[in-house]
């Protein structure tokens, strides 16, 4: 996955990495040169007592290195362009398609592991990147080209590389074999840790209040000491790997003196090479290690490209239709026909064969218990879920034939969990309809039983508003939601139980100004409550993922037995009379 | 965690975003951590400096090698039989005056060829000098492993600790993602950084003392040259780090912004769909991500030069010892072999000097890290508990508790004063109600009553017994409580149903759950009452957590009950019949119940009525409907719908 991942986002870049190969070839047969040169140095110059051979050779062997520090930098720069532009390339891709994304798709991944897909893992990638772009790409031009300039200063001894470079291989390979799973099983830890302290912090009034401080304290402490016990094994197993292996690298330079020192006191091969070849055999092995080290990067990587390609490999389950049918008419009118849903693997539908008109100009309310579909019903009219069976229709249109941009433009949500952007009051009015007029914006909060509470704010419009709202309480934040919808001027209205945190009283008289203001627009409101709905034309009454009872409140009270129950359990048996 | 020895590129991982302040203070705070281990790092140090001091004699034994080969291979161009002095007169004669001098600083037999016998010797003990140097090295390694996890866990543990002693009002007053990222993202950049830096830190400054010792050892000229490399290798070092760190400053600072972004956008996901928002804010996302890209390229960039710099200087270093020491071995002033040797040290002493320059980038985002950990670790804690136990505990045996507040002040804010001089006694069995709009403060009392937060003045006495004369646990074990937050965590539903009794048996739990009507929804799960919830419990929905919470309190079975909007997500259906087993429940016991349906605490004993952080009217439903203040306001309002 990770090279699908690379394939698709550094085509874009494929120049660019030519460039910053051919300088990475360049800089490495530098670096392969100079050994050479240096070997020119003793044979020509110091063997011989020739000092200007000297002094002219390490003339050169400067400016090779000049050569090669440039090139290194100018590699640098393309590296760090490519691995940094791409990482935000694939930042842009996941954004994009989760915006795409349905609600199921959202519920699937979840706010929090989109997050960490988005920016943990690929920084993970951007740090492969810059390693591969770099030290994989010199690495095996620094083998392949030390083995050719060894063979070159001294066939016979290359035959020392047949030996160590397997032993280096099998070593290495018997480390990452022992490593790589203990490095999975750290970070699962590393997760565990963190998940405990997260638990304790988001569940700290719960913990206090059950006195259970001493049973999280042991449940962090067995975490603890898991990760612990195997960091302290994986860290052991560096401990060992590096010593050994710079061992290797020192007998092998031994070897090569002992061998070596043969064929040059038999005259086959000048003193000189064997230096040479001493640091070429350095760099070959040391290419090798480096190999390692990126490989090692290697399994993260991986396992981070697995997770963004899941984002960019799903495709939203609410998609555009091919050929969009635009509704003839504009009134609102949602009609549910036969709409049934179940979430996938469950066998019991949450709304079952349900068949229902909400008409312009009305207010219809759905009331029913927990879990008897009454928020699952809300969602399917803007299709954040597709219905399994049956059709939902707004303007007459099968909400699957719709554009989506255009059917959600006929559509005012305000949602149960109240949610404002960060920004100001306006900014967040301004949500749907950014050119409303400020007058616009302060009818709305009027409608919206939010107006002085506004007015009262430092800057009225513009106060400042955190992410989330979480600056104003739970009620006004409620209230700002609604003028959002408010001043979208939308032909259907969808208010999902967002009545709850507001007091009797301001329910009482949003609706009456609501009544007043939305007189031809489709209204749909979800509640708990018997008061803010009892005045509603159609009230829909659901238990268990049916429609038991429509009608007024009167005409319930009189035919309909949940909706009865409800009513006394609320009002009391007096309202029943 | 990546193991990755590129300690350079850690810089690039989640970090936090900002540049430590106060360097040198977080410094030393973080080596008193290692004080417990003195002896073992004393013991590392000592290994350390063993394993350096072979490793760094071993080009000079390799050195020695090649003074032999060269040695022999002069030995053979002279005339054999001949001694030495006869050898370089013999030179001198000819015009190889230069060659003359050369041999008459070696050990040279004329006529002999290479003593193969020597070269063994001396091979076999450049061998021997770099296993010890690996042993020492790995046992070095092993224990320095053993101190690094050990500070580590240490670290962990003590913040985690620091959570349970911490206030409520620090949680309520810090952002939580901030705090999470204290004690996972921080604790997790520190952890790598003096997991791999240390250590290796450790070796790379022995390393390159060690390589310069052997240097001024065989060449007090040629170990100046190389010397000047490290203060120059220093100094680009610092140069470019500066730079690169506040590119890095703006990269974290950057990637907070998006991610907030991306948070944002992803929590009112339907509503940035419905409101057709979706091309607007791709393109505020392009414009963070492409100021994101700009300072993560820089910092990329400038760090990336730290090392081929290093290398050039490195190189010219080696160019220039191999232009010196040819001309010093020419004029027989210095063995070939020292050359070598010295071309091997120099080689030694670019890999540690790369090293260093990386640490010390990583290093700083560990510090910044350890300096946020600290912050965290220095946070005023909760006032200790009473060590002596005055009264034996009055809590857990008796039923029914009493509770009495006399005289009792409390304000958030020293300026802003919201309860004054509040009196208010109750008899075991009573119930309670708080009522009042929204943001009224009722979640206030709860804190005072669970001892969440301390009072300023007063007192309140749990069955007679001053608060302050009780630990924390003891006034908490009173209360059987409904939080208005949800909270579930990673466990089975057993597990989270018998929190406040781990070790109540599964019939204990299946009648807690019958009695809040949970039974039948987990019955549908798959695996029952072993289903897994996870921290967000997107299994459930948010009625079904409240219920479960609910049958958590009825079996911890207190003899007080605090039920914070308790059913407040439930459907009147359900509520009615939790309703009933609440007043059983309720039965004996004393009990503080906030609710927004005024019906349901019609029969309550004392009415609380807030508004503003305050208590504004005190009594029962009747005397307050006559009283005709907010009380009869907000009830009249409410069944304003049921008269009109």
């Amino acid at each position: 996955m990770l090279t699908r991942l690379m394939r698709t986002f550094l085509r874009p870049y494929a120049g660019r990495i030519t460039i910053l190969v051919l300088l990475l070839v360049a800089q490495t047969a530098g670096n392969l040169y100079l050994p050479n040169l240096n070997a020119d140095i003793i044979d020509g110059g110091v063997v011989t007592g020739n000092l200007h051979y000297i002094l002219h050779t390490g003339l050169w062997m400067l400016i090779l290195t000049l050569a090669i520090g440039v090139f290194a930098i100018i590699g640098i720069y393309w590296a760090s362009r490519v691995s940094m532009g791409a990482g935000a390339d694939i930042r842009q891709a996941i954004f994009t398609r989760v915006q795409d994304f349905s609600a199921r798709d959202m519920n699937t991944f979840g706010t929090a592991s989109l997050i960490t897909r988005n920016t943990n893992d690929v920084q993970q990638i951007q740090i492969f990147l810059q390693m591969a772009l770099t030290m994989m790409v010199i690495a095996p031009i620094m083998s392949v080209g030390g083995v050719i300039m060894a063979i070159h200063e001294g066939a016979t001894l290359s035959t020392l590389l047949l030996v160590a470079v397997p032993i280096m291989a099998i070593f290495i390979g018997a480390v990452m074999i022992r490593v790589i799973p203990r490095f999975r099983s750290m970070q699962r830890k590393i997760d565990r840790i963190n998940q405990v302290l997260r638990e304790q912090i988001t569940g700290v009034r719960v913990i206090r209040a059950f006195v259970r401080n001493d049973a999280e304290s042991d449940r962090f402490a067995v975490a603890n000491a898991d990760l612990t016990a195997t960091a302290l094994s994986v860290n052991r197993v560096f401990a060992l790997a590096l010593p050994v292996m710079m061992m290797i690298l020192n007998l092998s330079s031994v070897a090569v003196i002992w061998f070596g020192g043969r064929l040059v006191s038999e005259n086959v091969m000048p003193i000189g090479n064997l230096t040479a070849f001493l640091t070429y055999i350095l760099q070959i092995l040391i290419s090798v290690m480096m190999a390692v080290m990126v490989a090692i990067l290697l399994p993260r990587a991986a396992a981070s490209a697995e997770r963004i390609e899941q984002v960019l490999d799903t495709a939203p389950a609410v998609t555009d239709p091919t050929t969009p049918i635009a509704p003839s008419r504009s009134d609102g009118l949602v009609r549910l026909d036969g709409v049934s849903f179940a979430y996938p693997g469950s066998e019991r539908p949450v709304l079952d064969a349900l068949r229902v008109d909400f008409e312009p100009g009305q207010t219809s309310a759905i009331i029913g218990g927990t879990g008897s579909g009454k928020t699952t019903l809300l969602n399917l009219i803007p299709r954040f879920f597709d219905v399994t069976a049956g059709t939902v229709l707004v303007n007459g249109v099968d909400v699957r034939d719709q554009e989506l941009e255009s059917l959600w433009s006929s559509i005012g949500l305000v949602p149960q969990a109240a949610y404002l952007f960060s920004g100001t009051v306006a900014s967040n009015l301004r949500f749907g309809r950014p050119d409303a007029t400020d007058a616009e914006l302060w009818r709305a909060l009027e409608i919206a039983q939010a107006r002085d509470f506004v007015a009262t704010m430092p800057g009225g419009l513009d106060a400042p508003i955190d992410q989330g709202g979480t600056n104003v309480s739970g009620g006004q934040r409620q209230r700002l939601s609604i003028a959002r919808a408010l001043v979208k001027k939308p032909s259907v209205y969808l208010f999902d139980d967002c009545f709850s945190a507001l007091d009797a009283a301001t329910d009482a008289r949003l609706r009456e100004a609501l009544r007043e203001e939305v007189s031809d627009a489709t209204v749909v409101i979800v509640a708990q409550r018997v008061s803010t709905i009892m005045h509603a034309e159609r009230i829909v009454v659901l238990d268990d993922g049916r429609i038991v009872g429509v009608g007024t409140h009167d005409d319930l009270l009189a035919s309909c037995d949940p909706y009865r129950e409800i009513v006394i359990s609320q009002l009391g048996e007096e309202a029943v009379r | 965690m990546s193991m990755g020895p590129m300690g350079a590129m850690r810089g690039a991982g989640v970090a936090p975003p900002r540049r430590s302040r106060d360097l040198r203070a977080t410094t030393r705070r973080l080596l008193a951590l290692l004080r417990p281990d003195r002896a073992k790092l004393l013991g590392a140090l000592v290994l350390g400096v063993a394993s350096v001091a072979f490793m760094v004699s071993g080009p000079q034994i390799l050195g020695n090698a090649t003074n032999v080969l060269f040695d022999g291979l002069i030995s053979k161009r002279l005339p054999p039989g001949t001694t030495k002095a006869q050898a370089i007169e013999y030179l001198r004669l000819h015009g190889h005056a230069q060659i003359a001098a050369m041999v008459s600083s070696m050990n040279v037999i004329p006529g002999t060829g290479v003593n193969v016998g020597e070269l063994g010797r001396v091979l076999g003990a450049a061998a021997l000098v770099y296993l010890g140097g690996a042993a020492f090295n790995y046992f070095q390694g092993f224990t320095m492993a053993g101190i690094t996890q050990r500070v580590m866990a240490a670290m962990r543990r003590d913040v985690e600790e620091k959570l349970r002693r911490l206030p409520l009002r620090y949680f309520d007053s810090h952002p939580h993602g901030d705090v999470l990222s204290r004690v996972t993202n921080d604790i997790d950049n520190l952890t790598t950084t003096i997991q791999q830096g240390l250590s290796q830190l450790l070796t790379s400054v022995l390393t390159v003392i060690g390589v310069l010792i052997m240097m001024f050892w065989i060449s007090p000229l040629l170990a100046a040259v190389a010397a000047v490399t490290v203060p120059v290798a220093f100094g680009i070092t610092v140069v470019i780090a500066r730079r690169s760190q506040t590119q890095f400053a703006a990269q974290w600072e950057r990637t907070g912004t998006l991610n907030g972004l991306v948070e944002e956008t992803h929590s009112g996901h339907e509503l940035v769909q419905a409101f057709g928002r979706r091309r607007a804010t791709i393109s505020e996302f392009t414009s963070q991500n492409q100021r994101l890209l700009h300072s993560s390229f820089r910092a990329q960039f400038l760090s990336g030069i730290i090392q081929p710099s290093i290398q050039f200087i490195t190189n010219v270093n080696y160019v220039v010892i191999a232009v010196v020491g040819g001309y010093r071995v020419a004029s027989g002033l210095l063995s070939l072999g020292a050359v070598i040797a010295f071309i091997q040290y120099s080689r030694q002493f670019t890999m540690p000097l790369t090293q260093i320059a990386g640490q010390m980038n990583m290093l700083q985002s560990g510090l910044a890290s350890a300096e946020r950990v600290f912050e965290f670790l220095d946070a005023d804690e909760e006032t200790p508990d009473v060590t002596t136990a005055v009264v034996a505990p009055p809590t857990a045996s008796a039923r029914g508790g009493r509770v009495t507040l006399e005289h009792v002040s409390f304000r958030y804010e020293p300026d802003k004063p919201l309860i004054e001089d509040f009196s208010l006694e109750v008899a075991p069995g009573e119930t309670v109600a708080l009522v009042g709009p929204t943001g009224a403060g009722k979640t206030t009392i709860v804190n005072l009553l669970v001892r969440f937060y301390e009072i300023n003045e007063g007192r309140i006495l749990l069955n007679g017994v001053d608060y302050r004369d009780l630990t924390r646990d003891e006034v908490r074990r009173a209360f059987g409580m409904v939080l208005q937050d949800t909270w579930v965590f990673t466990g089975t539903i057993r597990e989270n149903i018998a929190y406040g009794r781990p070790d109540a048996s599964l019939d204990d739990v299946v009648a807690a759950a019958r009695a809040a009507h949970v039974d039948n929804f987990v019955r549908t799960l798959p695996d029952g009452y072993d289903t897994i919830l996870d921290e967000d419990a997107s299994n459930l929905s948010s009625g079904q957590k409240q219920l479960l919470t609910i049958a958590r309190a009825f079996l911890a079975d207190q003899s007080i009950l605090i039920l914070d909007e308790a059913t407040s997500n439930v459907d009147t259906r359900t509520e009615v019949l939790i309703q009933e087993a609440m007043a059983r429940l309720r039965e004996g016991r004393t009990s503080f119940v906030i609710a927004h349906r005024l019906s349901t605490i019609r029969h309550a004993h004392v009415i609380l009525v807030m508004d503003h952080g305050r208590i504004v009217e005190q009594g029962d439903h009747d005397e307050l409907m006559a009283h005709q203040g907010l009380y009869y306001a907000l009830y009249t309002s409410q069944f304003a719908g049921a008269e009109t």
